[in-house]
């Protein structure tokens, strides 16, 4: 008999076993549900699938009576056009910043210490000051996603910069590179992965952020949805939502990874 | 030509002093070799020639002039390891050199610029015997074709001295007797200067016209950092130097390549 640590499960037996609790999450889920619905039919905490079901598709292939919108839809889209608008502006901004800082001794001694000052402010404490600052618009949603995660991405990729080996400046230097070259050649090129790396990293931060922000300020959007509902405990609409948030969530991360794994073939895999 | 000259040379860390009063002067086309026990300062007055460290006392001239205070094109480098830039291809590695040069915006050349750049690149690749790899990452190449890489990549910009810091340190013993018979070729060709620092006595008898041994004159007992290393042998060699009239190229090189492309 091997030692437990030596052996290891075939892949069709490793595909089992990661879908082993995703199963079981949902047998007991099905267990409660029909035992709560048989004694109460109106119970409202774990609806069965077809209630859900029902729910969802009124939700996203039927009109809404009020507004004539398909609400999934709308809902999704809101959520996904903040959340991108702040990861492009957030990723913007961290890649100039963390490189300067990263490769400028000047800018690391003005802005490191800012910056990590800055990370430390808890980026919900501030969102009162940007409902007064900015108002209630999307501006404000989006500003928080930024403040929230901006400086982890600076930080990450200024760390990153600087763990490059000092051997591959000093050659670069040796070949003829300027400063200017030495960014765009050298340093630049390799920190590509390493902010896809950061961005997936901070991915789980920013749709915190933006449920926060549209739980609290918003006409739609997932987060707001879900707030909006759970006053009448429907959660026919919550379960689905949140799914759905979270299979989002992890498509975006496949899609970094793929991106990735495809366009820095020689960075080796997740190293 | 290239002179080396180096007067009173001191260098010290706060009170650890690491060199004290070196003095040498190296003639132009030497294969300088380096050895000294490890914290001898050899790697410290390597440093200072790239430009990464500074005397702290007296004068470090290449052709009279006083050193830069950071490496620059004149003085190539290879390192044991890490001189490869791991998102280049091995000929985008090679081109580097000649692309910084000739493109200070972008660091990149296009058009027919590009495909003399390349012509020249692809004949040195031949010379180190990499034109098969041309197209492979530095990660997959074992590690005597990495330093074949890395030697190249330094000698394609011509720089007037090249430092070799324990560059065949990490090699198989095959591979390093290949290694020297590239340096040596390269180093006739090029007619530059050579400062290799390396562990291995018999390599530096072998490759160097002129061996230095690192070495202090002076111990305190009481405190071992009082004194710094200095030049304790400097011993002329024959080495492997070909007279310049019949220095023939493995690859003559056609003229028009000498021209700033």
């Amino acid at each position: 008999m091997r030692r437990l640590i030596n052996q290891h499960p075939s892949r069709g037996g490793a595909v089992l076993l990661a879908a082993l609790p995703f199963v079981l999450i949902l047998f007991v889920y099905l267990y409660y549900s029909h035992a709560r619905l048989l004694e109460n039919p109106g119970d409202k905490l774990l609806p069965s699938p077809a209630t859900i079901g029902a729910t969802l598709h009124q939700y996203a292939f039927e009109e809404d009576e009020r507004t004539g919108d398909y609400l999934f839809w709308v809902d999704t889209w809101a959520s996904l056009e903040r959340l991108g608008v702040a990861l492009a502006i957030s990723a913007s901004l961290g890649l100039v910043l963390g490189l300067a800082i990263g490769v400028l001794p000047y800018v690391r001694a003005t802005l490191a210490p800012f910056v990590a000052a800055l990370s430390l402010i808890p980026p919900l404490a501030v969102l009162p000051i940007l409902f007064i600052a900015v108002g209630l618009g999307e501006l404000a949603k989006i500003t928080l996603i930024i403040i929230g995660v901006t400086p982890i991405i600076v930080r990450d990729l200024a760390l990153r910069t600087g763990e490059l080996p000092a051997e591959q400046i000093i050659k670069a230097q040796t070949l003829g590179a300027s400063s200017w070259q030495v960014v765009v050649r050298v340093v630049l090129p390799q920190l590509w992965p390493r902010l896809i790396d950061a961005l997936r990293l901070t991915l789980g931060a920013a749709w915190l952020f933006l449920i926060a922000a549209e739980a609290i300020a918003a006409t739609e959007g997932l987060g707001y949805r879900i707030f909006l509902v759970r006053r009448y405990l429907a959660m026919d609409v919550i379960l689905p939502y949140v799914a759905w948030i979270t299979l989002l969530a992890f498509a975006m991360d496949w899609i970094l990874r793929i991106v990735r794994a495809k366009a820095f073939a020689w960075a080796a895999p997740d190293a | 030509m290239t002179q080396v000259t180096v007067k009173r040379l001191w260098k010290n860390y706060g009170a650890q002093v690491v060199l004290e009063n070196v003095n040498l002067h190296i003639g132009d086309h030497e294969f300088v070799t380096i050895v000294g026990a490890s914290g001898c300062g050899k790697t410290t007055f390597l440093k200072m020639l790239l430009g990464i460290e500074t005397p702290s006392k007296g004068d470090f001239l290449i052709d009279g002039e006083p050193l830069p205070a950071e490496p620059g094109p004149d003085r190539g480098i290879v390192f044991q390891r890490y001189s490869l830039f791991p998102h280049l291809r091995v000929i985008d590695n090679l081109l580097l050199g000649l692309e910084l040069r000739g493109a200070p915006l972008a660091g990149r050349l296009f058009g027919a610029r590009r495909r003399r750049a390349r012509a020249r690149a692809d004949e040195l690749l031949e010379a180190v015997g990499l034109h098969g790899s041309a197209d492979k990452y530095p990660r997959q190449l074992s590690g005597g074709m990495q330093q074949r890489l890395s030697i190249a990549q330094s000698v394609i910009c011509e720089p007037k001295i090249l430092l070799l810091d324990e560059p065949f340190g990490a090699l198989d013993p095959g591979i390093t007797a290949d290694m020297h018979t590239l340096i040596l070729q390269l180093w006739n060709l090029h007619k530059m200067t050579i400062f290799m620092v390396t562990h291995d006595l018999q390599e530096s008898f072998e490759l160097g016209t002129r061996l230095l041994v690192f070495d202090k004159v002076r111990h305190d007992p009481q405190s071992p950092e009082a004194f710094g290393a200095t030049i304790t042998y400097n011993i002329p060699l024959k080495g492997h130097r070909t007279p310049a009239s019949n220095a023939v190229p493995s690859q003559p090189r056609s003229p028009e390549e000498h021209s700033p492309s």
